[in-house]
């Protein structure tokens, strides 16, 4: 069976160039993140509860207040989606660099090294968002008596509920990442 | 050359050890207490989950820093090192961002959640923490940095593997 580009030797045995398969566990593991922090950022950014509760009753008609709970009434839930949609484009442009990148950068060592370091700074970034996140969700679930605020999720019982989902995808996604990162790091270091 | 990366790192982490200590040690001792109209509003780091959180997280990475520091000549670990240092940037982040939200609620308060500020009853209290997390913030930049540098380091291993 004749393979192209193969050479051949004196003693007719052929020497092909071995081509290394594509490195399947870093892109796999990075989809994964990408689905986990795009779920986070979509279900905060969409997260909105309305109630109306009854105030008072003047002789048979009820008077009411409707409520609204909108995600961004709190700056940690702000942060929380603007850091996890910069880690979803993170990990897709890192699937674009390994994918086209690796034909255009000629010194492989800082492809590496930018990788690495990008990796590491979204993760800090990540990880800075779900801990204010979290924070705030366990305020607002359990409140706090000494500085007397009340709790709010016995009234907005989806809004937490919804909350505490797209926290808990943030969290698979920043784990993910960072075993992405100390891969990263480790083919930095095979590297040398 | 390869001194002065090492003296650089050295100084980093200085840095970032005393930037921890000083966190720990200030939120640790912010405590203040008034009286307003026969009620006594006490505050302490400890009646927030968050500052907890925050202590605890500069307490470890102090003591990490220490034990890297007293072990720096020691160089069959450093690739353990680099990695552990990722996570250690990594829980001052979060822990550093934590405390900033809840103290941003203590200091403006929350109108959607009813939720009123405190800084106006126990200002010594904000005060401390404000110093804490100023020192946080700096922990976690200096750990960034230190990041930053051994990363980029990592293509010249010179003065990691050089026996001393």
């Amino acid at each position: 069976m004749a393979r192209e580009n193969a050479q051949k030797l004196e003693d007719g045995t052929e020497l092909v160039p071995v081509r290394k398969p594509m490195d399947w566990t870093i892109v796999v593991l990075r989809v994964v993140a990408f689905l986990a922090t795009v779920s986070a950022t979509v279900v905060m950014a969409i997260n909105k509860e309305t109630k109306s509760i009854v105030v008072a009753t003047v002789g048979t008609t009820p008077l009411s207040v409707t409520l609204t709970a909108k995600f961004h009434h709190t700056p940690a839930n702000v942060y929380f989606v603007i850091a996890n949609g910069f880690a979803s484009f993170h990990n897709l442009f890192m699937m674009a660099v390994h994918f086209f990148g690796d034909h255009t950068f000629k010194d492989k060592g800082l492809q590496l090294v930018i990788v690495a370091i990008l990796d590491m700074t979204n993760v800090a970034l990540l990880s800075s968002g779900d801990g204010a996140a979290t924070f705030m969700a366990q305020l607002g679930k359990k409140g706090n008596s000494h500085a007397r605020w009340n709790k709010i999720c016995d009234k907005f019982e989806k809004f937490c509920d919804h909350a505490g989902g797209a926290i808990i995808a943030s969290y698979i996604g920043l784990l993910l990442l960072l075993v992405i990162t100390v891969l990263s790091i480790v083919k930095l270091l095979k590297r040398n | 050359m390869t001194e002065n990366r090492r003296i650089f790192t050295t100084v980093l982490r200085l840095l970032a050890l005393a930037a921890t200590v000083s966190a720990t040690i200030v939120m640790v001792t912010s405590h203040d207490s008034t009286n307003v109209l026969n009620l006594t509003f006490k505050a302490k780091y400890n009646h927030s989950p968050a500052f907890t959180y925050f202590v605890i997280v500069e307490a470890i990475v102090s003591g990490y820093n220490l034990i890297i520091l007293l072990l720096s000549s020691k160089g069959s670990l450093w690739r353990m090192v680099i990695i552990l240092d990722v996570v250690a940037a990594l829980l001052l982040t979060s822990s550093m961002s934590a405390a900033l939200a809840i103290a941003q609620v203590g200091k403006k308060g929350n109108t959607h959640a009813g939720w009123l500020p405190i800084c106006g009853q126990v200002s010594r209290f904000c005060k401390h923490v404000t110093g804490a997390l100023v020192a946080g913030i700096l922990a976690a930049m200096f750990y960034f940095m230190l990041n930053l540098f051994t990363l980029y380091n990592v293509l010249n291993p010179l003065f990691m593997v050089k026996p001393n």
